[in-house]
């Protein structure tokens, strides 16, 4: 099998579920932000926040400096809030719509509790509402809040009061701006102090609806002597439009906090020749407020037209740590400028960056990441190594690494490579016996094999086969 | 050893192929039978690597005239990866790097291969690791090389010891070794021979494509083929090689009316 077959396998996820929405037509006024405020009957602090919120992106331009190009977009087109009509008011996944609970068993993602995985709680958001959420009982006896944000905002909102936009404030850039005046939902965990989650937190994302955008909003506070791993999953139904997707994530670590964040983003990416698929404009940030937190973010980003993300943490606890793990891969007309920034503040604060990027057919990916050293942080240390591999001889790989040092104390390590699966080395493998399917995986496991041990396990193991599924029929 | 009544592994019949639009093998012939050693020698530019490629499938390479049957099948209908798996190996001239690829896992994967396609026994990490120690003592390879990635950071000499190795681990019917002895020092030079002539059983045949005699001072051939021009024109036994040592090889282009 050539090259060129391997990587261009069908998109298994792009069906779309018959179901009713309530759906407010499309455009963007003071009025559609007052609309959703009031559907989600959220008190005025919030929608405070969300008209100031509006009031600045009315001012900001769409960022242009990203190495990736689409035509512009038009914000008027869009519907901002879409939610599956619920038939009376929920208590149990029992009262979930069956043809949702059809959709996500079709993804994989089984909400009865019987069916899941043992020890992962999951939250499901589908267009941008929260659906449905697992294992609250079982979280709540250790005193964990895993919830959507809407509930959130309804039985915890001196929580969220205190911490959204604490990390990303809505002034932070353009997109960020525009979710925090029309967010519809997204997860919420707080882990109280001196707990160990009980189990793996995990919210599983699905756009549905053509026009709709997605605008969720996820926050997780960790409390002094916490932790937490949470896993997202994404997929989309297969459209020849472009869906926006414009998320804002926050995480804040207190004192000798752990959180650890990985993402499987599988978003439809659009056809061969370019056509659909989302455009994925999202904020992540962390904030390791405490000494001693640390936060990790590990992505493996594999979807969407478009993707425009750097998971960042912010190191303001002295001995705080920052770890970035990342698998970039790009196929046929796909575009990914994604990195992460790190901003050393407090004393003896450490980062890890490990950026693996895959090019294959005609498509795009950058890696953007910055370093950067205030005049305080004595004693800080980096490491960064990104790493490109590109398949075939029409894909592009680009490094944007900044270094920006202002105390003279900083270690500071950056290594980069770029390398090629080539017809050569296919042949070997050929040689020896050995298919271009399995050369491929052999080759892009061996690749991503730094990232892949970040993940847990479950997820390692599905990140190897999507890489797999994405690159099938790949080399010419 | 040749003996006339062993079964043919490999038969070419007018064999032209070209790389792009240049035509560099034209109407090539060669019959090898099981226990059988060929060296086939020659200038520079005149086919013989490409002769080797072309067996093994390399896709840059297209026939256009000729036949080739290997153990009884049409060669050039089959996969690269089949060729292999049928009993076909090639010893790259310049072997290929694979970074992050394993060599144990690598030599694991294609020994299952390769043994899947035979019928024999697979074999798990731990069986292979016993397996391929072993092995790796027929090319006095320290078996630290087998963690690191395939011949990723080896030396000229290392990568082509490596070859000999993963000769050895899938025990072909055919070996065709495209100038494993450029590059070698005489110690390397002395290791690698030692590993293909243990690998020369009578069931089994090596065609040796090379441009100095001293290979062959440590692998005798049977058969020596003087190749230019993209076709055979002479063959003689292992003396040949000797007379071109002395002679070089004009006197046979101009014996064969191609000297430019």
């Amino acid at each position: 099998m050539s090259l060129e077959t391997l990587v261009n396998q069908p998109y298994k996820h792009g069906f779309v579920t018959d179901i009713e929405s309530e759906t407010l037509p499309p455009g963007l006024t003071e009025d559609t932000v007052r609309a959703i405020s009031a559907k989600k009957q959220e008190p005025d602090w919030l929608l405070e926040f969300r008209l100031k919120a509006f009031r600045h992106w009315l001012t900001l331009t769409p960022p242009t400096w990203a190495n990736v190009s689409h035509p512009p977009i038009d914000f008027q087109d869009i519907v901002y809030y879409s939610a599956p009509k619920p038939k009376k008011q929920l208590n149990s996944l029992d009262e979930v719509d069956p043809e949702l609970l059809r959709t996500f068993e079709k993804l994989g993602i089984p909400l009865s509790e019987q069916k899941q995985l043992a020890n992962v709680a999951v939250d499901v958001v589908f267009d941008s509402v929260s659906v449905a959420t697992t294992f609250k009982t079982k979280l709540a006896e250790a005193g964990v809040i895993f919830c959507s944000i809407s509930e959130a905002v309804q039985r915890h909102p001196e929580l969220v009061r205190a911490y959204l936009g604490s990390v990303v404030p809505y002034t932070d850039n353009y997109y960020a701006a525009l979710n925090s005046a029309v967010f519809t939902d997204g997860s919420f965990c707080f882990i109280p102090k001196d707990t160990a989650c009980p189990m793996e937190l995990s919210t599983y994302f699905r756009i549905n609806n053509q026009e709709s955008g997605q605008f969720e909003r996820t926050l997780i506070v960790a409390e002094e002597r916490s932790s937490v791993s949470y896993l997202e999953g994404c997929t989309a139904p297969q459209f020849d439009t472009n869906q926006l997707h414009a998320a804002v994530v926050e995480l804040v670590a207190l004192e000798d906090a752990d959180i650890k964040y990985s993402t499987v983003q599988n978003w439809y990416a659009g056809d061969a020749d370019g056509k659909g698929g989302i455009f994925n404009f999202v904020t992540k940030r962390g904030l390791c407020k405490g000494a001693r937190s640390r936060i990790s973010w590990t992505q493996v980003e594999t979807g969407s037209a478009i993707t425009w993300k750097y998971p960042s943490c912010v190191l303001l606890g002295d001995d705080s740590t920052g770890e970035f793990y990342s698998v970039a891969l790009t196929n046929h007309m796909q575009q990914a400028d994604t990195g992460t920034k790190m901003i050393h503040i407090g004393k003896r604060t450490r980062s890890t960056i490990i950026s693996k990027g895959i090019s294959a057919g005609r498509s795009h990916n950058s890696y953007r990441g910055e370093v950067k050293v205030m005049p305080g942080a004595r004693d800080a240390r980096n490491y960064s190594q990104c790493d490109s591999m590109l398949i075939g001889d029409r894909s592009e790989a680009s490094t944007f690494p900044t270094l920006d040092v202002a105390n003279p104390t900083a270690r500071i390590e950056h290594e980069a490579s770029t390398s090629r699966i080539g017809e050569d080395q296919l042949f070997y493998f050929a040689q020896r016996g050995i298919g271009s399917e399995e050369a491929i995986s052999m080759i892009i496991n061996g690749f991503c094999k730094d990232v892949f041990t970040q993940l847990p396990m479950e997820f390692a193991v599905e990140a190897t086969k999507l890489l797999g599924l994405k690159l099938e029929g790949s080399v010419g | 050893m040749i003996r006339p009544e062993a079964p043919i592994l490999l038969e070419v019949r007018g064999l032209h192929a070209r790389i792009g639009d240049v035509e560099i093998l034209k109407g090539l012939d060669l019959t090898v039978r099981a226990g059988e050693i060929h060296a086939i020698m020659g200038p520079n530019g005149s086919g013989k690597s490409t002769f080797s490629k072309v067996l093994a499938g390399h896709p840059d390479y297209e026939v256009t005239a000729g036949t080739v049957t290997f153990l009884g099948q049409d060669l050039l209908t089959m996969e690269p990866e089949d060729r292999a798996r049928a009993g076909m190996f090639l010893a790259f001239q310049y072997p290929i790097e694979l970074p992050g690829v394993s060599n144990a896992a690598f030599l694991r994967l294609a020994y299952n291969s390769v043994q899947a396609a035979r019928g024999g026994e697979e074999l798990d990490p731990l069986e292979f690791d016993d397996f391929i120690r072993e092995k790796c003592q027929v090319v006095e390879m320290n078996p630290a090389f087998l963690d690191r990635s395939v011949n990723e950071g080896f030396s000229g000499g290392e990568k082509k010891r490596n070859e000999i190795l993963q000769l050895a681990v899938l025990e072909p019917a055919l070996a065709i070794l495209d100038e494993t002895d450029s590059g070698l020092d005489i110690d390397a030079l002395r290791v690698v021979s030692a590993g293909v002539n243990q690998v020369a059983t009578p069931d089994r045949a090596i065609v040796m494509v090379t441009h100095y005699q001293r290979l062959l001072d440590h692998i005798q051939p049977d058969f020596v083929h003087v190749m230019a021009a993209g076709r055979i024109l002479k063959t003689g036994g292992k003396e040949l090689a000797l007379e071109l040592e002395e002679r070089g090889y004009d006197w046979i282009k101009a014996d064969a009316g191609v000297l430019r």
